[in-house]
């Protein structure tokens, strides 16, 4: 038993760790820190150059323009990208779509979408929630029906993330509504700029936009933009939910919270002492840290296991489970540090020309808009609930 | 990074296994915890013989292997429930004689703990010190060539059964200080020590200790005079990275019965274990479980780091057994419904065991206030 990384693990930090320190352009980086929306452009930016390095997916394999990364390489890259304030890279193409296209698709698809799925021309976005579906996605009643060359689709996603920046949505379609639910679901790759989509925004408790209502009427679909087999769905569906697991508990990105909550109430002052001396508020603190501590070596030991060539099965439910509850303690106890100043709340305003001066102490720019983002962790991605309920099967034969 | 035993771990492993496997069923146990001694001097031999007493020993005196092999036998004393005094005799009392003792102290004693036979007890808690380890009223005084030691030790676990009893006591400054304790080796028989010994509630054995003016020579002294603290919190580390490989070892054993149990104790027609809400609190307890498990590795892992770094990996990894263990002690006794109270189903004696790992070195509330002192 060992904890240390090898030392070629350590040289890459470093490697990575420099290549951050130089290219990473200060406007985003503070705007990561100081927890301001980013928009398209950002995120494009920061992808671009990431690109160029040839990393943007360094965890897919050499064939398929990626670096073959090992879990524990990948691990490694996030945790410093995240200490160093870079945005995300987000997941829906390069994590969700593009593995079933390079496993799923056929040559012609591969040719045409990955380069461009790698260059970030193509800003994709995911089809699966619909109204009434929740994490039962198998439920779904957005329709396609074969005419000719083409699939005709009629329905309508939710909770669709960032689709009003999307270029490409990938979508479950029901194909056939006889036998089980999961036997009649297709994967379709749909050009967002179709007759027919629309796309409308949902507006959020912190009054960001980050989520949207789209709907398919009359939708045609060239046959070709189908992955894999008709009606058979269902299986890269799940393939991608088990990439979409990866990396799930958030380890690095919850230091970085907790570091930032500490910095707030060793600042904040409470009886003329620095909130974290507060008995109560600094035992809230420290259950905290014990929780994301235990959830660090648990991430540890199921990247061990992947290293040695076992994907991570129920355990990657327990990980999403805990990183999402030890957000959601930490973006909470960030806001009860503050005090009164949670209140003044405005959405950040990047309006050009903007004078917004904000109330309250600098520190406390962004931090109830990411709490009350955040209450989402627990329910996107399948709810808390359903993670229990895949553990009770999975794990423990329940 | 790598979280796999080695060959000769695994092998250990196995022979732990295999003894609780054929020598420990939960009804010998039962008859164990219930005889006069509450332990079997018969295990206590097999034990040595099996090599298991000299595990984290110093290797020049007969020891072999380190935190790893704690780890690997303590959580097989959990999953067993055994009750033989291992962790006071060798993770305690030998850790503290390798750690601070001369060399006549270590050739005498270490190879007879590790040949099975020297016993030892660590005297460390009293009365009204409750967690605080420097909290120390007994008192010792220079007498004569030596000292005389007086006061009051409490719920010293395997003191009934010790040749050997360590005692942290005051040399000089205040009750609290850290500074002005320090550890003597005092025969279990010695004129003016005496004991009221008793079984605690997990079912071992443990004493009051009374010190009355107890003379012993200046060879008692362990380690250095009055700069015994820092040696006692290195050692209490690994007793409770000890304690939470134990923790673990007692947790999985509930979490499988009561998951078995969910399957086949049937009600309204169906398995329990088919309603969602008694799902979810098996899933919990299989979380606080592998929460638990990592965190009983982590600390093993970092016993040997600075003293900082070691502090709040034992800190933290306390807290979360302290809870996860009541936790699914609990838990597993409200999932078996009646039958969880009972005496005769293994449950409630796993979930006892836990509640005194628990309390032992510092309960969760301790051990956070502590972890918060030393990450603020």
């Amino acid at each position: 038993m060992d904890l240390a990384f090898s030392p070629a693990e350590l040289a890459f930090r470093e490697e990575v760790r420099a290549f951050l320190a130089e290219h990473l352009p200060d406007d985003l980086r503070e705007k990561v820190r100081n927890r301001r929306e980013l928009k398209r452009d950002d995120y494009l930016r920061w992808h671009r150059i990431l690109h160029r390095k040839g990393w943007v997916a360094g965890w897919w394999p050499e064939e398929h323009g990626g670096c073959g990364w090992t879990p524990a390489e990948r691990h490694i890259f996030d945790e410093e990208c995240h200490n160093a304030d870079a945005p995300p890279i987000l997941p829906f193409g390069l994590q969700m779509v593009g593995p079933v296209i390079y496993t799923f698709g056929s040559q012609a698809q591969k040719d045409f979408f990955l380069p461009k799925l790698l260059s970030g021309e193509h800003w994709w976005c995911q089809g699966y929630s619909e109204p009434g579906s929740g994490s039962d996605l198998a439920s779904l009643k957005t329709s396609a029906v074969r005419d000719g060359d083409e699939y005709v689709v009629n329905g309508q996603k939710i909770w669709t993330s960032l689709a009003h920046y999307a270029d490409w949505i990938f979508c479950l379609v029901r194909t056939a509504s006889d036998g089980k639910q999961q036997e009649g679901i297709t994967f379709l790759l749909i050009d967002m700029k179709s007759p027919g989509v629309t796309v409308r925004p949902i507006h959020l408790m912190d009054r960001g936009h980050h989520v949207n209502e789209v709907f398919f009427e009359d939708v045609r679909v060239p046959v070709e933009n189908r992955i894999g087999e008709e009606n058979k769905g269902w299986t890269y569906a799940k393939f991608l939910l088990g990439n979409e697991r990866a990396g799930i508990a958030e380890v690095a990105w919850n230091k970085k919270l907790l570091r930032r909550l500490k910095e707030i109430a060793f600042s904040e002052q409470a009886d003329g002492r620095p909130l974290i001396e507060d008995d109560v508020f600094s035992r809230k603190v420290a259950e905290t840290e014990v929780k994301l501590t235990s959830l660090e070596y648990c991430n540890l030991r199921v990247l061990a296991e992947m290293q040695e060539g076992s994907p991570p099965g129920g355990e990657a439910s327990m990980l999403k489970l805990l990183g999402s509850e030890v957000t959601q303690s930490i973006t909470e106890l960030t806001v009860e540090a503050l005090g009164y100043y949670a209140a003044p709340y405005d959405m950040p305003d990047e309006t050009p020309g903007s004078n917004r001066t904000p109330v309250g102490p600098d520190h406390a720019e962004g931090v109830l808009g990411q709490h009350l983002f955040m209450r989402a962790i627990t329910i996107a991605g399948g709810s808390s609930e359903i993670q229990k309920n895949i553990i009770a099967k999975m794990v423990l034969g329940l | 990074m790598d979280f796999n035993l080695s060959e000769d771990q695994q092998l250990l492993k196995d022979s732990v296994d295999r003894f609780i496997q054929n020598e420990y069923d939960f009804e010998t146990r039962r008859k164990i915890a219930n005889s006069d001694e509450g332990f079997s001097r018969k295990n206590w031999k097999t034990f040595a013989e099996l090599g298991w007493l000299a595990v984290g020993l110093p290797e020049e005196h007969g020891g072999f292997g380190g935190p790893v092999e704690t780890m690997v036998i303590m959580e097989g004393i959990g999953r067993g429930l055994l009750t033989e005094p291992y962790l006071p005799t060798v993770v305690l009392g030998g850790g503290l004689i390798a750690e601070a003792g001369n060399e006549t102290q270590k050739s005498g004693i270490l190879s007879a703990i590790a040949d099975g036979s020297c016993m030892v007890a660590f005297a460390y808690a009293e009365p009204t010190s409750r967690f605080n380890l420097a909290d120390v009223a007994t008192k010792a005084e220079k007498s004569g060539g030596g000292w005389k030691l007086s006061g009051h030790k409490s719920v010293v676990y395997g003191a009934p059964s010790a040749d050997k009893i360590i005692v942290s006591a005051r040399t000089s400054g205040g009750q609290r200080d850290r500074d002005g304790v320090s550890l003597f080796i005092v025969d279990n028989n010695a004129n003016g020590l005496s004991r009221r010994d008793y079984p605690t509630a997990d079912g071992l054995r443990a004493s009051e200790v009374m010190l009355e003016g107890v003379e012993v020579g200046a060879d008692a002294l362990l380690g250095e005079e009055g700069k015994a603290m820092p040696v006692i919190e290195k050692v209490v580390d690994r007793g409770i990275a000890a304690l939470c490989a134990e923790a673990v070892g007692c947790m999985e054993v509930l979490k499988d019965e009561t998951n078995e149990y969910l399957k086949t104790r049937k009600q309204f027609g169906v398995p329990i274990g088919k309603f969602q809400v008694l799902q979810h609190r098996m899933v919990d307890c299989f979380i606080e479980l592998e929460q638990s498990r990592s965190m009983a590795y982590m600390v093993t892992l970092k016993l040997d780091e600075d003293e900082a770094e070691r502090r709040k990996a034992a800190t933290a990894a306390k807290a979360q057994i302290g809870k996860g263990g009541v936790f699914v002690g609990a838990e597993s006794v409200q999932m078996h419904g009646g039958m969880g109270m009972t005496d005769e189903l293994k449950i409630s004696h796993y979930y006892k065991r836990l509640m005194q790992i628990d309390t032992m070195f510092g309960n969760r509330d301790y051990q956070l206030k502590q972890f918060a002192a030393l990450t603020q």
